[in-house]
This record gives C-alpha cells, sequence and structure tokens, in this order.
C-alpha cells in the first residue's frame, strides 16, 4: 500500500478506482491489486476497514479476518487515499475529491463503488436530544476514543447490529441496560431456528448472546419518547400496550441499515427497490462502474466480501474466476434475505413522529410540515427538508418510510464541498 | 515537581485541556471534556454527534477557527483548538 499522492500531486490515473476500503473495497482492491492492474482506493475515514472494522489500525481489537484483509491490502502496490471524499463527477472515468487540505482529480478506466450503509434513523420526540446516538454510531465513536466505562444505555431499534454493539459497549465497560428490539419474539424465533442452516452464524450469535449474558434482549419493544433537559435524561419504551419510562445517560437506536447510494446515482447508475441495480458480475448500468457491497442490497459482511472480489476480478475481464464465486455468494445473500425478512420494521414506528417532531435534523423541519406533500421533491422545495449538510442522508431514508416517498434526487456536490473543489469539478447548475 | 508524562495528545475544548489516547476522534474528546452541546440547530435546540461516521454533520465544531467541521472524522492532534456551539 501507498500514498496515492505525493505533496504537490493533486491527479492521479488508475487503471481501478475502488470507492470506500470497508470489507467489499478492501476486497476489490486486493484482487485488482494481483492482477497486476494499478489500483486506488479513496476512503472517507481517517483508517480503513470501514464502519465494521473501525479502529482495525488503531485501538479496538479486531477480527481475525479484519486483521488478516487490512494486512493483504497494506502488502498490496494499491494506491490509499483517505479522509477524502468524492462530490463529483465532471466527465465519465473522472472523479474529483477533497480532503481537508487538498482537491484531487481522480481518472479511472474502471470503477468500483463499494460505499457502505449507513444506519436508519426514526423520528420519535426526543430524538434529537444530546444522548441519543445511533446504535452504530455509539459504537463508532466508542471505537474513536469516547469511554462509556459507567454509562447507563439502553440499546434500541432493529437489526443484529444492536447485539454488536450492546456487547461491544458492554466490554467497554458501559451499564446497558437492555436491548429493545422492535421486532416481534415470534418472528425472532423463526430466525432462530433457521440458523441451524448457517451454523457459522448461529455460532456468532451464541457467542454474542453469552457476552451478554445478563443483559435483557426484548424482543416487541421500541422506544416511543426520549426527554430530558438539554440532553437525555431517559427513554420511554413500548410493547404498544404498556410504556415503561428507563432512566439513561445514552441510548443507542438504529433501525437497520440504508444502504450509501448517492455517489452511484450522481453517476447515472439505476436503481432497484432503493439500492443500485447490478448483473451477476457487479458491473451496475453503467459500463465500466461496478459496485458491491451494501449498496447492492444489504447483506452484510461475508456477501460484501464476496461482491468485492467478484467485481474486482470482473472488472479486468476475469469472468471466470468470479463465476467460481457465485454460489458462495448466493448463500450469503439468502441469509441477508432472511435477516431483512427477520427485522422488517413494524407499521407502529411510522406513528411514533409527532406533529412537531423534526424529521429534518438540519433544517429542523417538522412532521407536520413535510406530511402535507405529495412527494419528496415537493417537501424538500417547499420546506427545505433533505437540503442541508446531510442531503436528506438521515431523512431521506426516514421519508421514504414515513410517508412513501422515492427520495431520489441526487446533483453535485454530493457532499458540502469547499468553493475550490467546485471550480476543480465545474460544478454548474 | 516532576513534569506528568501522559500518553496520547492533549488539545483544548472550549478552553479546557482535554488528553486524548493516541487516534482519537475530536467527537470523542469533545464529549470526555464533559461537553454535552456540540452546536446549536437553525432553530436553536442543542445537538450532538449522533452518526459518529460522518453523515449526519449534527457533530460539526470548530478547529483551528475553522468552522463546520465535522468533529467524528477528525484526528485528536497536539495543541488543536476546539470550539462548540457557534
Amino acid at each position: 500500500m501507498i500514498e496515492m499522492f505525493k505533496p504537490g500531486e493533486t491527479t492521479a490515473s488508475l487503471e481501478v478506482l475502488v470507492i470506500g476500503a470497508g470489507p467489499a473495497g478492501i476486497a476489490a482492491a486486493c484482487i485488482a491489486d494481483e492482477s497486476g492492474a494499478i489500483t486506488g482506493i479513496v476512503d472517507e475515514n481517517p483508517g480503513i476497514g470501514g464502519q465494521i472494522w473501525r479502529g482495525t489500525s488503531q485501538n479496538a481489537p479486531s477480527s481475525q479476518a479484519a486483521q488478516k484483509r487490512s494486512q493483504d491490502l497494506s502488502k498490496s502496490k494499491a494506491q490509499l487515499l483517505l479522509g477524502a471524499r468524492v462530490i463529483a463527477q465532471p466527465d465519465a472515468g473522472i472523479l474529483i475529491a477533497e480532503t481537508a487540505e487538498q482537491t484531487y482529480t481522480l481518472e479511472c478506466k474502471r470503477l468500483i463503488l463499494a460505499t457502505g450503509a449507513r444506519e436508519g434513523f426514526l423520528p420519535f420526540p426526543g430524538w434529537t436530544l444530546p444522548g441519543v446516538f445511533g446504535a452504530g454510531g455509539l459504537q463508532a465513536l466508542v471505537k474513536s476514543g469516547l469511554s462509556v466505562r459507567g454509562k447507563r444505555i439502553v440499546v434500541a431499534g432493529s437489526g443484529p447490529l444492536l447485539l454488536a454493539v450492546a456487547a461491544y459497549l458492554k466490554k467497554s465497560g458501559a451499564q446497558v441496560l437492555q436491548i429493545a428490539e422492535q421486532t416481534p419474539l415470534k418472528k425472532l424465533r423463526a430466525f432462530t431456528n433457521r440458523l441451524v442452516r448457517h451454523p457459522a452464524k448461529a455460532w456468532q450469535a451464541l457467542q454474542l448472546k453469552l457476552s451478554l449474558w445478563g443483559v435483557p434482549y426484548r424482543a416487541g419493544i421500541w422506544p416511543v419518547r426520549a426527554g430530558g433537559s438539554e440532553k437525555l435524561e431517559w427513554v420511554e419504551l413500548t410493547d404498544g400496550k404498556e410504556t415503561e419510562r428507563v432512566e439513561c445517560d445514552y441510548l443507542a437506536c438504529g433501525f437497520n441499515l440504508a444502504p450509501n447510494t448517492e455517489l452511484a446515482q450522481l453517476l447515472g447508475c439505476e436503481l432497484e427497490n432503493g439500492c443500485v441495480r447490478v448483473d451477476e458480475f457487479q458491473e451496475t448500468t453503467q459500463p465500466g462502474v461496478y459496485c458491491a457491497g451494501e449498496p447492492v442490497g444489504i447483506g452484510g459482511l461475508e456477501t460484501a466480501l464476496i461482491e468485492g472480489e467478484i467485481a474486482g476480478a470482473a472488472c479486468l475481464g476475469h469472468r471466470d474466476y468470479a463465476r467460481t464465486l457465485f454460489s458462495k455468494r448466493a448463500k450469503a445473500r439468502r441469509f441477508a434475505a432472511l435477516l431483512e425478512t427477520t427485522f422488517a420494521l413494524r407499521d407502529e414506528l411510522r406513528e411514533l413522529a409527532r406533529p412537531d417532531t423534526f424529521v429534518c435534523r438540519c433544517e429542523d423541519v417538522t412532521y407536520e410540515r413535510m406530511a402535507g406533500h405529495g412527494s419528496w421533491r415537493s417537501a424538500k422545495l417547499q420546506t427545505r427538508c433533505g437540503m442541508g449538510p446531510c442531503q436528506g442522508r438521515v431523512c431521506g431514508p426516514a421519508a421514504e418510510f414515513l410517508f412513501g416517498w422515492k427520495v431520489d434526487s441526487v446533483r453535485p456536490p454530493i457532499f458540502p464541498a469547499r468553493v475550490e473543489s467546485l471550480t476543480v469539478a465545474g460544478v454548474r447548475e | 515537581m516532576a513534569p506528568r508524562i501522559t500518553e496520547g495528545v492533549t488539545l483544548r475544548v472550549n478552553g479546557a485541556a482535554v488528553t486524548m489516547p493516541t487516534g482519537a476522534s475530536v467527537a470523542a474528546a469533545v464529549l470526555a471534556a464533559g461537553v454535552t452541546r456540540f452546536r446549536r440547530s437553525v432553530l436553536g435546540e442543542p445537538r450532538a454527534a449522533l452518526c459518529g461516521m460522518g453523515i449526519c454533520f449534527e457533530c460539526r465544531v470548530t478547529i483551528g477557527g475553522r468552522a463546520h467541521e465535522r468533529s467524528c472524522q477528525i484526528v485528536c492532534a497536539e495543541g488543536m483548538d476546539v470550539r462548540t456551539d457557534d
């Protein structure tokens, strides 16, 4: 692994450019490099590993898989650019990325998008209070040096991430009061029965369960309100009949994951059911642009690794090798589909926001103001929802769930950018 | 008195010195300094880090005079001057 740019350089020319250095991106970059292609990999975080392997190179003990993959990338000749966000594509095969200091032009023949996922957030009264974090969000902060020793934390929302987060917080010295999983117990039971077909997963689940010994994992419970003066002091949880108030320091709350498709959309890639549409070789509807991991459908770590490898091989024409991975990918995706069914969000969650609850946190737009509109576009134009710095990354998926809108308007720059970068990108209306 | 030896980096959050492990994020340092409000929203409400991964922009602070920096994505550096609630 070498730095993509020496001081003074601002342009790179690559055969394969990978956006995102999480599992899918690392797998793709490694195989492209092995094939002898001049390969570059860009990530907006200060380190490689993505969200799931965050902290691999710093303080957190990480899995063997994470260490092995990170070492593979370190040993490769791939060119690395960290702390850089891609903001625009002025021409086909040319991307503009900026770091805190510099604007870069990246030219490439093949592009692999491995932009990962973010947490799904749902608005409920009090969700904007300091002390309410995303579940993965709080974990990321702890991995980046936040101490939660002795903190009373409620973990709530949906998905297997809640268990991993709770286990991590407990290991970090937090007092995890409970895990509130919105999915009903009946669906969780059906899920665990089927885990027998995925022995490796069953083992992981068991390990998590053991490390959480003593932490109540409650199914069919969800948060309805959080409160406190200037910061979080309590959260109210319900099973739909009775509501209880739990005093806590932090609430770690996430509702499944939302794929990061903004860059793919900017490049003109078609979406299907909110995810990037790809063929069996992970190629998008834009020739030469491939996509792997969460943006093509929330599939988790193993799916991401396999898809990354397929994309990295296929984009260089090694289709026969890519084909050898198809059956592994199919199996991984079956498990992902099972997760999706199990943790589908219940309808009651659409009723959490009150008329005065902010849905768009950037522009402080309430539910009431958004609800009257017929589409995301209309709501944006009239209320400025989704037009703040996050550009709808938080409220967009929430609006999809709450109002059934199609949230798909992406325009450059896809992140707030410096004027200098806009000049380089030639971004025009 | 012998100088106090600390591992990691020392920075200032709203003027108060905070020592963080090497590689820690500025967001972690802000919380470690006991500051709960990173910024005020457009309508003046208190806000703090939410997503921890650079997506939500709720953790924006001023670092070394530069406004709107996402504190969760920036690694603490020795002598850094961090201001919240601008």
